[in-house]
């Protein structure tokens, strides 16, 4: 390793959006061929961190950041990821970008394609050049060689195993022969055990060939089996930058979710020892990109389950499949009567709701009043707000009532609004998620799902909203399903908490266990 | 998960994927005893159509390459080439000349039609095709406007056997006889009472070495990534919009080309209707070679011209033959492009729909086994 300037080198690198701080005095080193492992639970700011080093444009749209990038001593700032491809930073992402029709070498080389000239390209310009095709083929060749796993570089993209689909993009940065500096985010959550075992080898010979890569992943024992340096990022600041070999996966572990303070309830009721009231067999969900597999779980009358686990691991893809949103299989039983799957209107018959982290495209009629809002799933489903006109031939809107119900909920969760007319698309997000809550609290449900209900919103509502589900739960003894990417809120007011990992439940623990039990959990089975 | 399929379910999954070809084989097979036509009759017919079509048909291959579906636009180019040749009538240049002259002329209008169509499909991405069938609608409107008030008042034609008696506008009607045939005759044999009109053959077969060159192409590759998907091949640098907007001039212009072609051999033009249902009919022909949304070969071309015309000459005697009435045909020809188009639709919604449905059945899949 070289004793010149560091390859890579970022200063107290900031960044909001509008106003909400994601990011705060990151440093980082990096030299030539080091291999860093960046860990952190999501919404650490890791993808943040990548995509402002990548000149990502959602960087530059919501305000650009603060600090400085130096990249081997010079100062850059990249307007688009073209550039920092230019300069020698190439990213594989979690979503595969490759074109599903083409042979893995024509995505390797996707518009750098080696090309022959010939003459009606002379006349008409350079991209009626031919391609030239065996140029191609050693080039991709070539790269493949590089990364050490071998993959068919004839075999059809949309053919492959998902594995070798990684081991394409991983091919595509590595036949750039500008690459200086790899990231590679959550690499392995697609590949079998031993195409891991094979990517972390040939991550192993990059580093050789002077390549510094950095490694974004949640399986913790990977970043101890090959990086030199392992950064823990918290809560948008890097608490920890230490050498691989000094520390182990139970540290790691405690510095990912370890707060100052324990922010666990204080007025924490024994767990609740009552019936099942839903219980969920074999369940499966194809929710693109929070894939349930093989669910068991029972809900216990009357408590608060708390549902936590990384992003993508699934927890999202149980409330969405039992109420009939995602294509689902399996058994569910509610209150000793089966409910249909794929099928919305039957859940809310049995007296089950929802309140979908889809906020703005599930949650809302976006362009209609509070009242209405508040008013039509209890309208719409359960005859509630209307009166019978002319013996009950035809049914009137009860505005009356709609309005005062609007009004009750609008006070009780201090919901801000004009009136109780105003259009919920001009409501700020805090609110806009107070009144989905008043919503599925107007169904008068025995069992509610919720579902991400502090995403995106500040800390004052967030609160708020917290408090009202606790209190939506003890004063009517609705069962109360929450599924959460914050750990601690979950602590603050479920009883009981599982942990979703890999599709499947990892656990279910008391609430009033310590944060790291939770977190060992939440990385056991990451797929 | 394809690896375990039985040959049993291969053919049925080759039946289902060419089911369109397979009927129409098996009805003209049912049709051609039942009219009794000479083999020579038949062939002749065939051949005449192949080479009317196959070049109109040809311009639609670029678009579905690009991912663009079915270009009903192509209509656009047909306009374009009535344009031209109303030109060259009314300027007396027949023959060969006339022909050439009407495909240069036809270039640069359809080229401007294309690049207008081409910007409105980028604005609306992922529904070309209903966007595509509409602006030709819309065209139609604006080919009469020019057709109909500004030749004879605004642009100057000469002919009074061109113009309206009243002196503005084009007749219903442009007589070409005199370009009637001219590119087919050039050179053209005979084969056992078979005539082949060699030089539009040639012209044919010179358009596919020109799109299977094409394919070859750096653009063509690029057209490919774009069709298949917008957003990577966006990531990987590729000028997207740009990309489209070629691969609709490419086909508007060539659908230009194409139009002189077929005209020439009807050797009469119905100003305003000619153009009407050729991207209908087209675009039916080339499905029936067993083409969908979103592939379609130089084969499937052939094919479907062959099939769909082969169809066109026995319907009005099979149909006389059993109903006792010739109109029947016509009836028919009309009736089935429109069936095979929605059949088409709905097959490649159902293909990918199927697909989404699949890896829901693959999970349950994985968690019985694992149950065992």
């Amino acid at each position: 390793m070289s004793n010149q300037a560091p390859l890579l080198e970022l200063r107290n690198i900031k960044k909001d959006f509008f106003g909400n701080q994601v990011l705060e005095d990151i440093n980082l080193t990096l030299r030539e061929g080091e291999v860093l492992g960046l860990v952190g639970e999501n919404g650490a700011g890791k993808s943040t961190l990548m995509k402002i080093l990548f000149g990502m444009n959602e960087i530059r749209e919501t305000g650009g950041y603060g600090g400085d990038i130096l990249l081997g001593g010079e100062k850059v700032s990249f307007a688009t990821p073209f550039e920092a491809l230019e300069h020698g930073i190439g990213m594989v992402h979690q979503e595969f970008s490759l074109i599903p029709g083409f042979a893995a070498t024509e995505n390797i080389l996707l518009n750098r394609e080696p090309q022959k000239k010939s003459v009606l390209s002379e006349v008409f310009g350079e991209r009626l050049n031919t391609l030239d095709r065996r140029a191609m083929g050693e080039r991709a060749e070539k790269a493949i060689d590089k990364m050490g796993v071998h993959i068919d570089s004839d075999m059809i993209i949309s053919d492959m195993p998902v594995g070798h689909k990684q081991f394409t993009e991983i091919a595509r940065e590595l036949s750039k022969e500008q690459l200086r500096l790899l990231i590679l985010d959550e690499p392995t959550a697609v590949l079998t055990e031993q195409e891991a075992e094979a990517l972390l080898e040939s991550i192993r010979g990059m580093s050789a060939r002077g390549i510094a890569v950095i490694f974004i992943t949640h399986r913790l024992q990977e970043i101890l089996n090959v990086c030199d340096t392992v950064a823990v990022m918290r809560d948008g600041r890097m608490v920890q930058s230490v050498p691989a070999k000094e520390t182990n996966v139970q540290e790691i572990t405690r510095w990912m979710v370890g707060r100052s303070v324990n922010t666990a309830q204080e007025d924490a009721r024994p767990v609740p020892e009552t019936r099942t009231i839903l219980s969920i067999e074999r369940l499966w969900v194809d929710m693109p990109g929070e894939i349930v597999r093989d669910v068991n779980l029972d809900v216990r009358e009357g408590e608060i389950l708390g549902i936590g686990g990384l992003a993508g691991q699934g927890k999202l893809g149980i409330p969405n499949g039992i109420m009939g949103l995602y294509d689902a299989g399996g058994k569910v039983t509610f209150d000793g009567q089966p409910i249909p799957l794929n099928s919305p209107r039957k859940c809310l018959d049995a007296n089950l709701a929802f309140v979908s982290e889809d906020r703005r495209g599930v949650g809302l009629l976006l362009d209609e009043s509070l009242e209405w809002n508040i008013s039509f799933p209890a309208m719409q489903n359960q005859n509630k707000f209307l009166k019978p006109v002319l013996g009950g031939l035809v049914k009137w809107r009860d505005d009356a009532a709609i309005r005062e119900v609007t009004q009750k909920y609008i006070e009780e969760l201090q919901i801000r609004c004009t009136s109780s007319r105003q259009k919920a698309k001009e409501l700020s997000g805090g609110n806009q998620q107070k009144v989905c809550l008043a919503k599925a609290f107007a169904l008068n449900p025995k069992f509610l799902f919720v579902s991400e209900p502090t995403r995106g919103i500040d800390v004052g509502a967030k609160a708020l909203v917290l408090k009202a589900l606790k209190k939506f739960n003890r004063e009517n003894g609705v069962t109360i399903v929450m599924i959460s990417s914050e750990l601690e809120e979950l602590r603050q007011i479920c009883d009981r908490i599982a942990i979703v990992s890999g599709g499947r439940i990892a656990g279910i623990r008391p609430a009033t266990d310590s944060s790291e039990d939770f977190g060992a959990l939440m990385v056991s089975q990451v797929v | 998960m394809n690896s375990n399929k039985t040959s049993g379910q291969k053919l049925l999954g080759f039946l289902a994927a060419n089911s369109v070809p397979i009927m129409f084989i098996l009805i003209i097979a049912l049709c051609i005893p039942v009219v009794g036509f000479s083999p020579t009759f038949l062939l002749n017919e065939i051949v005449t159509r192949l080479s009317r079509n196959a070049f109109l048909i040809l311009s639609l291959l670029i678009p579905i390459m690009a991912g663009m579906g079915l270009n009903f636009g192509m209509t656009l180019g047909a306009m374009a080439a009535e344009i031209a040749l109303i030109f060259t009538s009314d300027w007396q240049i027949w023959g060969i000349p006339g022909i050439v002259l009407a495909m240069i002329l036809s270039i640069p209008i359809s080229a401007a039609l294309g690049v207008l169509c081409g910007r409105i499909l980028n604005a609306a991405r992922g529904r070309e095709m209903i966007t595509s069938y509409i602006i030709s609608f819309f065209m139609n409107g604006v080919y009469q406007l020019v057709v109909l008030y500004m030749m004879g008042s605004i642009i100057p034609i000469i002919h009074n056997n061109i113009k309206l008696p009243r002196g503005y506008g084009v007749r219903s009607s442009v007589d070409l006889t005199r370009i009637r045939k001219c590119l087919d005759n050039l050179v053209a044999v005979n084969i056992a009472g078979v005539r082949i009109p060699v030089l539009t053959i040639l012209i044919i077969v010179a358009m596919c070495l020109v799109i299977v060159w094409f394919r070859r192409t750096k653009l063509g590759q690029d057209m490919r990534a774009v069709g298949q998907d917008m957003e990577v091949a966006r990531a990987a640098g590729i000028d997207v919009e740009r990309t489209r907007l070629i691969s609709i001039v490419i086909s508007t212009v060539l659908a230009g080309i194409g139009m002189v072609i077929y005209l020439q051999n009807m050797g009469d033009m119905a100003t305003y209707s000619s153009h009407s249902q050729i991207g209908m009919f087209c675009i039916a022909a080339l499905l029936v070679g067993g083409a969908s949304v979103d592939k379609a070969s130089i084969g499937n071309v052939f094919l479907g011209v062959i099939l769909f015309h082969t169809m066109f000459i026995l319907a009005p005697s099979a149909g006389a033959k059993i109903t006792g009435n010739e109109v029947i045909g016509e009836y028919f020809r009309v009736f089935v492009s429109y069936g095979v188009i929605t059949v088409a639709l709905i097959m490649y919604e159902t293909k990918k729909r199927r697909e989404k449905a699949g890896i829901g059945q693959q999970l349950a899949a994985a968690q019985k086994e694992e149950g065992k």
